[in-house]
């Protein structure tokens, strides 16, 4: 039982858990099975690798959600970040400084972001919901008047740091063995560090973490912080392979993301997720993603789509719920 | 009009699961009566009423209303038979207007599209010029908590009811406010409604002019007596309320406590709104009972002093030191400690393991280099599961899978872990069975006994007289007694709870 120590960490419904990690691969198989017979592009290295670049990066920014999730707060200005990293950091690039440093500077900068709006949810006492609706609109703005509202070109970067979003070891993108370093560092925290343990219980319920002593308020400062740090990385990222920062890129990341947590077990009220069920949820929501656009499907569809995935993935979690209740 | 009796129940009965609530009650009210029932905690009061309310179904027994027989199956055959319930805690729409919320039920089962405000604004004045000059298109959310309760009595007359039953109305109200509702309740009366009033403010039953004119007593589910209040005075009622024999099936007290030091010390300690000037000191190896009625500030003096609650003024002093805590952090650090009084909201991790709940407050002790020590842990909780009995099949399970007897457990492992010096415990066994219960008891007496202070706030008296040495008596937020020893009796906790001078 050693093994499941992790799974069982989320959620008393061990089995169920197991069941849908176990759902979750079996529908992406299927799908892309589906895929397979349906589009001759699909399993091409190409298009493997351009879904795995997306993956990744999107992915990056679902492991700050789940966090943030499991301590039973909610951050949708991730989107607006990852946008405003590409644009702060391409900006100082611009104004001459090395796009290195200019990276560790906006990522300082993004984490001061993500511990101003925990200020405003522990201290004054907002909901995060709000505040974070209102970061999302802040940061947006800064990103346009800083870019002035066109994207930064940014084809003059060095080949070493393009190779963070471009660069390939052997056949791999390194964009997914940077993502896949974050995912093992992350996961091992949730299951034994002492903070991340904290987490949980904070998530779990928050007064009696309070009343056993645990400081409530430095914890979600720290989610917040992890948080918005996360979303600063996979900005930098985006900007490395794209060469360009965009202010108005990752529209409705949060969306996905929060998704993504759901899908793979995680819930708004706090206290469940897990890093294995969040890459699922990331990963099947990535493949639906490209199947639509293999497919030609309009656009506008492909978003009513997302939206009902979402829906029946938390009714089908809410249904199971209910009965392991009873 | 005296002397036409409008409700009578007989011989009720109550179970729910395997306990019995009510062992065949009588009970009966006049036209133009005020009816006051009393009883301790768990005497069945509440069940009684909620009968008649239509919540709960008796198991036998007879209701008459105006000599009929009736069958009550819901709370809207009470209201059809004109029983109005006014509860306890207020349930009115707050964001809404007084006169929407008297005629909620009119407004809810009226057939018309719209709502005619100007007349319902007229019916609602019409209801309240009775009872108080409350504006009718003032929102509920903007009045205060007696005028809001107010609201609830016009909302009952708008049903056109002849029976009110009042669950205890002065919980929430000052001295004055509940001068102001007697005197509402007394205009009722001589419309000819009658009022059957719960309260555990004996005093006021007695004090308030012609608040009552006669008083039934429940005690243990069992009907004891109805009486004159006119032919009755406070000691008798509290004699028969408490008429037990306790002692027994508590652990011994220890005689001698002399000479052990003082642990704590607490000097004028005030929130600025639950509570003011308390001043008291724990002993060593001392069970230090804090009692009062529900509401009189005994929970919110504990969290004060684990800085889990604001405080005003005032010091505490542990082992002569003064020490200024601030937060919960600080507390657990110094090994003084809360038990909250409900276990499920702010207790326990209902979504977390058995281990994860008992290793909480020692996370810290039992990491190393920023890890949880997986084995430690493991020992730790398993000691802790084996010494207080905790039944489980592993402890990776769920919490809320356990009894209530086993979460409460629970609890108590998550501070014994840490080897506490002082507890707080609030309400220790609610709601939890005898045998779990007993070893509750035993389990405090043995920590007494290790030089451990502990503080117990317990509703239920029998338990404070069978476990404290020394009980503190708190009424309205102020200290109002101290009891030691051999005086420690129902009768002198409960005179000094409703600040009866003796």
């Amino acid at each position: 039982m050693e093994k499941l120590e992790g799974v069982s960490l989320i959620s008393g419904l061990n089995i169920i858990k197991k069941f849908r990690e176990l759902n979750l691969i079996i529908i992406i198989i299927l799908i892309s099975i589906i895929m397979i017979i349906l589009s001759p592009v699909f399993m091409t290295w190409q298009n493997i690798s351009s879904v795995l670049m997306s993956f990744a990066t999107d992915g990056i920014v679902v492991m700050g959600m789940t966090i943030i999730l499991i301590a039973g707060e909610i951050d949708l200005s991730v989107a607006s970040v990852t946008a405003f990293a590409g644009v702060l950091a391409g900006k100082m690039f611009l104004g001459g400084m090395n796009p290195w440093l200019a990276s560790v500077v906006t990522l300082v900068v993004c984490a001061f972001i993500g511990a101003t709006m925990s200020y405003f949810y522990t201290k004054i006492k907002l909901s995060s919901f709000i505040t974070t609706v209102a970061g999302m609109g802040i940061v947006r703005g800064l990103c346009f008047v800083i870019s002035k509202g066109t994207p930064l070109s940014l084809y003059t970067l060095p080949a070493g740091f393009k190779f963070l979003g471009q660069g390939k070891i052997g056949f791999i993108p390194f964009a997914v063995i940077l993502f896949l370093t974050v995912v093992v560092f992350i996961d091992l925290m949730l299951r034994y560090s002492t903070t991340m343990r904290k987490v949980y219980y904070v998530g779990s319920n928050e007064k009696a973490a309070k009343f056993s002593g645990i400081n409530t308020n430095k914890i979600k400062l720290g989610v917040g912080i992890a948080c918005s740090f996360l979303a600063g990385l996979a900005g930098i990222m985006y900007m490395s392979k794209f060469g360009a920062g965009i202010p108005g890129a990752s529209q409705g990341l949060e969306l996905t993301a929060i998704s993504a947590v759901v899908i793979g077990g995680g819930s708004l009220s706090g206290g469940r997720g897990s890093i294995l069920g969040s890459i699922l949820g990331i990963a099947l929501l990535s493949v639906i993603q490209n199947a639509m656009v293999l497919l030609a499907i309009n656009v506008y569809y492909q978003q009513l789509v997302m939206g009902c995935i979402l829906l029946l993935a938390v009714t089908l979690d809410q249904l199971s719920q209910r009965r392991a209740s009873i | 009009m005296p002397n036409v009796t409008i409700l009578e129940v007989n011989g009720i009965e109550k179970s729910f699961g395997p306990i019995k609530v009510l062992k065949g009650v009588n009970f009966s009210v006049r036209k133009g009566e005020v009816h006051a029932l009393v009883g301790e905690n768990g005497a069945g009061k509440s069940t009684l009423m909620n009968i008649i309310g239509g919540i709960h179904r008796a198991d036998s027994g007879e209701i008459f209303i105006e000599g009929k027989r009736v069958e009550i199956k819901n709370p809207l055959d009470a209201q059809k038979l004109g029983i109005a319930f006014v509860h306890q805690e207020i349930a009115l729409c707050h964001s809404v207007t007084v006169a929407e919320n008297i005629f909620m039920s009119a407004i809810n089962s009226s057939k018309n599209l719209v709502v005619n405000y100007k007349k319902l604004y007229k019916d609602a004045a019409d209801i309240l010029k009775q009872l108080a000059p409350i504006p009718p298109d003032k929102k509920v959310e903007e009045l205060s908590i007696p005028d809001q309760q107010i609201i609830e009595i016009a909302k009952a007359l708008s049903m056109n009811c002849n029976i009110i039953i009042f669950d205890e109305p002065t919980a929430s109200l000052s001295e004055n406010e509940s001068t102001v509702l007697f005197g509402i309740i007394s205009k009722l009366r001589k419309r000819g409604i009658g009022i059957i009033y719960i309260s555990h403010r004996i005093n006021e039953i007695f004090s308030q002019a012609h608040s009552s004119d006669r008083i039934s007593v429940l005690r243990d589910g069992c009907y004891i007596g109805t009486y004159n209040v006119s032919e009755s005075d406070q000691k008798m009622v509290i004699n028969k309320m408490v008429g037990r024999e306790i002692g027994s099936m508590y652990p011994p007290k220890k005689s001698n406590k002399e000479g052990l030091g003082t642990l704590l010390e607490v000097r004028n300690l005030s929130d600025g709104k639950r509570f003011k000037n308390i001043n008291f000191k724990l002993q060593q190896g001392e069970i230090l009972g804090i009692s009062g009625l529900v509401g009189a500030g005994r929970s919110e003096i504990a969290q004060a002093v684990c800085g889990l609650r604001d405080k005003q003024s005032g010091e505490v002093f542990y082992k002569g030191k003064n020490i200024n805590i601030k937060s919960s952090w600080d507390s657990v650090k110094k090994g003084i400690l809360y038990l909250p009084e409900d276990r499920k909201v702010d207790g326990l991790f209902l979504l977390l393991s058995i281990k994860q709940n008992i290793s909480v407050m020692v996370l810290d002790n039992i990491s190393k280099m920023g890890f949880v020590k997986k084995k430690t842990e493991i020992e730790c909780t398993q000691r802790m599961v084996d010494a207080l009995k905790i039944i489980c099949r592993s402890i990776n399970q769920n919490v809320s899978s356990l009894s209530g007897g086993n979460q409460q457990k629970i609890l108590f492992a998550k501070l014994l872990n840490v080897k506490p010096n002082i507890m707080f415990i609030d309400e220790p066994t609610r709601g939890i069975d005898v045998g779990a219960k007993s070893e509750i008891h035993k389990l405090l007496r043995n920590l007494a006994d290790e030089g451990v202070g502990i503080i117990m706030i317990s509703s239920e008296l029998p338990e404070v007289i069978g476990m404290c040495d020394r009980v503190l008596v708190i009424h309205e937020g102020n200290l109002s007694g101290e009891v030691t020893g051999s005086e420690i009796s129902e009768t002198r906790i409960i005179h000094l709870a409703s600040d009866i001078k003796e």
